[in-house]
């Protein structure tokens, strides 16, 4: 493994204080490569969401230390200053259902991330066609999202994780709407972009069909992470 | 950076064309109410600009004879000219009456005048001036009498010679012109049953029917049945000479009350629609209110339904000062649609109103500037609330 897109030590986090405080994050350790998809898997109410949010500098570990890169994000207590820069510029995300904007044609779906972090438009809107093209949505640039299949959103929803060419991509439940062939096609899309751009892929899923396809799986259970290698053999 | 306010309005267009243009017939609402106000400013301008005068005498004590009744013999104008400063001098009447044309009747201002002397209708669009003594009449356009109408003021007929334009009552009530004299019996002179009734009271009164005293009766009845009163007196001043000066000798020496145009002025404006002015000023603030609230409610409504794109909007590292700002450009926008369609409602509706509606650029202006506080100020409900939305709800549970 050449570093590491994205490196968790001791990470945990509690929610409440005293008597009623939950540990919903104990001691998680996680590595993934650049160029790696991961999948992470456990049943609800295992902290997976927290641990998506922690990693997806929405809420702040209670210790532990991230790093993502060379950049240390958390460090036990202390974060860098401006998360909601981290998140735009460093961290891509894909969810459950695309949530494209549904006020912005697709090519501007992708490129609003670029354009958030200070790009001309022109350049924003190029950079957005290149990733629609190498999903194979290039022709429906100009289509609202709403005209689009499940399928062809899931993939503009790649395609704007990746527009500010993140070192990390967080994917919650990325086939979960998805038919069993869609569902292959977004996995298989993940890899080849994860390749192609050198990102690191944390895939969170319950589904059964994708779950073979990683070469490594971390479990979560009680809060705490449990790594298993894959049966992919590609 | 793309302009997502505009992309969003382009978006969903019809529901804000319409929401806009429901909102835009409320600040019609309220920039007509504007506009009655001004024109109740206006009409007052109008009567005393109309009347030609520098100075209305009136019976001492009163503020007639527009806010108040006033009676005074119609000899006193020739004491009056006898002063020093005094141009013209000449008697008029004024009574708010219905008058009749055919089997309809319209509420109008009477004014009894003395042709060729202040108080004259100014200028005709049709017809012309009254050439005769008797039964000729010159009417406001707003009457909706045409030349050759007869129309009818109590005890007699009047053939309508001559048309006129913006002469109206401080209550918007278009004016009728007919002469002096004319005007007094109208005024003043009772019906044939109270003259039969008045002699017989007389006659029956041995204070007033003495026997022994030839002529007595008679000549109380005579007075009795003689109306010798006006309104007021319409005064011009002489080149050089003081409105205020002139007033203060006919107070001195005439015992009766003398008002300027400045005095009039106040008299209608700050006291007879005072209270209609407050009345208006208590709808505008309940109209702004109103206006605030739908603004509020429908942006913050809008933004509600856009929770799940705010959030993920935030999680890809939105600056709240973008969201907050496209939040404000669509109130802003529809504060701007609101208007618009107001502006020409008011001005399409105006001329069907009864009364004269006034719709003046500055009131457009400072309305447009208080439109958009509003929808500024409305919008900032939405913008607490969109700025309060967790990036986190994005993910997972």
């Amino acid at each position: 493994m050449d570093g590491f897109g994205i490196r968790i030590e001791g990470l945990s986090k509690r929610y409440g204080e005293g008597d009623t405080a939950v540990d919903a994050l104990k001691d998680v350790n996680m590595i993934v490569a650049p160029g790696e998809v991961v999948g992470l898997i456990g049943p609800s109410g295992s902290g997976k969401s927290t641990l998506l949010k922690c990693l997806g500098a929405v809420i702040e570990p209670t210790t532990g230390k991230m790093t993502l890169g060379d950049e240390v994000i958390y460090d036990n207590g202390w974060k860098i200053p401006d998360l909601r820069a981290l998140r735009r510029d460093r961290i891509g995300f894909v969810f459950q259902a695309p949530y494209l904007i549904p006020f912005l044609d697709v090519i501007d779906n992708v490129a609003l991330l670029p354009m958030l972090a200070g790009r001309p438009n022109g350049e924003s809107r190029k950079r957005a066609l290149e990733l629609l093209e190498a999903l194979d949505v290039g022709h429906r640039a100009k289509a609202q999202p709403s005209q689009l299949s499940g399928g062809e959103q899931q993939r503009v929803a790649i395609a704007r994780a990746l527009a500010n060419q993140p070192p990390v991509i967080l994917a919650d439940e990325p086939t979960a709407p998805l038919d069993s062939e869609r569902a292959l096609s977004v996995v298989r899309i993940l890899n080849q972009m994860a390749q192609q751009f050198n990102t690191a892929i944390i895939v969170v899923t319950h589904d059964e069909k994708i779950i073979p396809t990683f070469k490594r799986i971390y479990h979560i259970r009680d809060g705490k992470t449990f790594e298993e290698k894959g049966l992919a053999l590609n | 950076m793309i302009s997502l306010a505009g992309r969003d309005i382009l978006h969903s267009w019809s529901k804000f064309v319409l929401t806009g243009i429901g909102l835009g017939l409320l600040i019609g609402v309220t920039l007509t109410m504007a506009g009655v106000y001004r024109g109740m400013v206006d009409d007052a301008k109008a009567l005393l600009n109309n009347s030609g005068a520098d100075l209305w005498v009136v019976q001492q004590d009163t503020q007639g004879p527009y806010a108040e009744s006033s009676s005074i013999k119609d000899d006193v104008y020739r004491s009056l000219l006898s002063l020093s400063g005094v141009a013209r001098a000449a008697n008029v009447t004024y009574l708010t009456m219905q008058v009749r044309l055919g089997n309809t009747d319209v509420r109008a201002m009477v004014v009894g005048f003395e042709p060729g002397q202040p108080g004259e209708p100014g200028y005709l669009v049709a017809g012309h001036h009254i050439t005769r003594n008797h039964y000729e009449a010159v009417a406001d356009v707003k009457t909706g009498f045409q030349l050759g109408d007869t129309i009818r003021i109590r005890r007699h007929d009047y053939r309508v010679v001559g048309l006129t334009k913006r002469m109206v009552s401080s209550g918007g009530d278009p004016m009728v012109f007919i002469p002096l004299k004319d005007a007094q019996e109208a005024q003043f002179l009772k019906d044939n049953d109270a003259i039969l009734n008045e002699r017989a009271r007389t006659a029956a009164n041995p204070t007033l029917n003495r026997p022994g005293v030839p002529g007595l009766l008679e000549a109380i009845q005579a007075s009795q049945n003689a109306n010798r009163n006006v309104n007021a007196v319409l005064v011009q001043v002489s080149p050089g000479s003081q409105p205020d000066t002139v007033a203060n000798e006919v107070r001195r020496w005439k015992h009766l009350q003398a008002f300027t145009r400045v005095q009039m002025e106040e008299i209608l404006v700050a006291k007879l629609i005072a209270t209609s002015a407050k009345q208006i000023a208590m709808f505008l603030v309940i109209l702004a209110v109103v206006s605030a609230a739908i603004v509020a409610f429908i942006i913050y409504t809008m933004t509600l339904g856009k929770i799940r794109e705010i959030a993920v909007l935030k999680l890809i590292g939105t600056r709240n000062r973008t969201i907050a700002g496209m939040i404000l450009q669509q109130a802003l926008g529809l504060g701007l649609i609101g208007f618009l369609v107001g502006k020409v409602s008011a001005t399409v509706w105006a001329p069907f109103f009864p009364k004269y509606v006034l719709l003046e650029p500055g009131d457009a202006v400072r309305g447009f500037v208080v439109v958009m506080v509003i929808c500024a100020l409305a919008s900032t409900l939405a913008i607490r609330a969109a700025l309060r939305v967790d990036p986190a709800t994005a993910i997972g549970g």
